[in-house]
């Protein structure tokens, strides 16, 4: 069964290049601007580069922000990428607005000490515990890109699936919680390994 | 929980001033896995009126100046970036370099950027909405720099990069310094490459390609001091660019000048370095590297 996602344009995401991972991992993703439309989907997925006041600021003009809350209070799947994933959260470090409070927890920056933005493609880590995730299948030790100054921190530390180590910090990379899966690496720019875990996701929802 | 896991690999030498109090807690080492953030290598390729311009002898390709063949070229082939350099001049060949963009964002699983002629931030939006992962600035921004402030509000510092080009005032003098030139390297300003360097990251620009117009061309290796300079001035990633004629140049750039990330463009497109080559003389200097992923993956 081919699943439909809905990629969620919210003029702060690479929509396009996120439509094109999912389709490589076997789903029919569709670029979507409205709730409607949205709301037909199987899987919804919140792309996010940028700012985060700006995109949340953008997400609540889009009118997309109810879909969200709604998917996850119906346990519907949501996979949330880059800042898609940490305005799930309660807030970050990177601003003043209040994030989405879905997801317990907060965002944080890099030490001072580190080389920010982290760019570039890093090892995605299994967190103790998750060693035989089926999400981490074939991507566990691997590389993965990731462009980012900010990560997101979940309050239980159950909920991190994966670890990257930068700037002297295990900072949470892969996390779960519920039907949400967030990354803050971009598998949709992170070539095959990339394509795989998305579809080590898609095929868990089965 | 604290403690270090018996199978952690050794740990690689730090190659910058990353603080190496790593913390193990809850993280399983792989010990198959080489350590750190890795070098990314990068593909520049020049574009105008949607072609790749110089000749291109890279293998296999259909139609080998098709930018956005060339491109999944690269990606197969385990290029970790790309950047796309528009040459053209007027504002209804840059529609082209949009549709290339957006043609480009549905064919290759890598991030690219895309420099040449950005002088505004509606040219930036525009080019992330197409497709493109970063925009970068050059002469624009040493015109006016709140550009860069004003880009990285609109679209994220991380998607703004500050491309420098920057030349030696004194060849004969190692302590002359370097100065910034604009207009693709015709038109020198005077002003203090490394200062710039360090207040366009101030501003907001996430990373910043540095070309050295010394050595761009002459396939004698980059310029280190000019690298290590900038590196050591901007808390900012640095792709370093101009001059590479062999795979150990890229590395010796990674290793020795701290470059972030290490971009050609000839040496790649007619074959005389390939991306594996690369990555073979990055490992063996201990830099970290992305493997090239298997060809026959779905």
């Amino acid at each position: 069964m081919t699943l439909t996602a809905a990629i969620l344009d919210y003029d702060a995401g690479n929509v396009r290049s996120a439509k094109r991972g999912f389709d490589a991992a076997g789903a029919a993703a569709r670029i979507v601007r409205t709730a409607d439309e949205a709301r037909s989907a199987d899987v919804l997925v919140i792309p996010g580069v940028g700012n985060f006041d700006s995109c949340m600021a953008q997400l609540r003009a889009s009118g997309l922000e109810e879909v969200i809350r709604d998917a996850i209070a119906a346990q519907r799947p949501v996979f949330g990428i880059c800042v898609g994933m940490q305005l799930l959260y309660s807030g970050s470090e990177e601003g003043d607005e209040p994030g989405l409070g879905l997801l317990p927890g907060s965002v944080e920056r890099f030490p001072p000490t580190a080389v920010v933005p982290h760019i570039g493609w890093d090892v995605v880590r299994a967190a103790e515990g998750a060693e035989d995730d089926p999400l981490l299948d074939g991507v566990a030790g691997e590389r993965l890109y990731f462009v980012h100054s900010y990560f997101a921190v979940p309050t239980d530390p159950s909920h991190v699936v994966a670890r990257t180590v930068y700037g002297g910090v295990a900072f949470p990379c892969l996390v779960r919680e519920g039907s949400v899966v967030g990354t803050q690496f971009h598998p949709e720019k992170s070539g095959p390994v990339g394509a795989r875990l998305l579809r080590n996701w898609l095929e868990g929802l089965g | 929980m604290n403690e270090t896991p018996p199978d952690a690999p050794a740990s690689s030498p730090s190659r910058r001033s990353d603080p190496g109090t790593v913390p193990s807690r809850e993280v399983v080492i792989d010990a198959a896995a080489p350590d750190g953030l890795a070098v990314r290598v990068i593909p520049c390729l020049d574009v105008t009126e949607g072609r790749v311009v110089k000749g291109i002898r890279f293998v296999e390709l259909r139609d080998a100046g098709d930018p956005v063949e060339l491109a999944r070229a690269y990606d197969r082939a385990g290029a970790d970036e790309l950047v796309f350099l528009d040459i053209t001049a007027s504002s209804d060949e840059r529609d082209i370099m949009l549709d290339v963009v957006s043609r480009t964002a549905e064919e290759v699983s890598i991030p690219f950027a895309v420099g040449g002629g950005m002088r505004t931030v509606a040219d930036a939006r525009r080019m992330l909405h197409a497709g493109a992962d970063k925009i970068a600035f050059n002469t624009a921004a040493v015109q006016r720099p709140e550009l860069l402030a004003e880009a990285a509000a609109a679209v994220g510092g991380q998607s703004v990069i500050v491309a420098v080009d920057a030349r030696r005032r004194d060849p004969a003098d190692p302590t002359a310094g370097f100065e910034v030139v604009i207009h693709g390297g015709r038109t020198p300003t005077g002003q203090d490459a490394i200062a710039w360097c360090a207040r366009a990251a101030d501003l907001g620009a996430g990373e910043i390609l540095l070309t050295s117009m010394d050595q761009d061309g002459t396939k004698a290796g980059f310029d280190l001091p000019l690298l290590r300079e900038v590196t050591a001035a901007v808390s900012v990633p640095v792709i370093a660019s101009g001059g590479a004629g062999s795979a150990d140049h890229l590395a010796a750039a990674a290793q020795d000048g701290n470059a972030s990330a290490v971009l050609a463009a000839s040496i790649f497109h007619f074959g005389e370095v390939t991306i594996a080559e690369v990555k073979e003389a990055m490992a063996a200097r201990g830099v970290p590297v992305r493997r090239i992923p298997p060809v026959d993956r779905p």
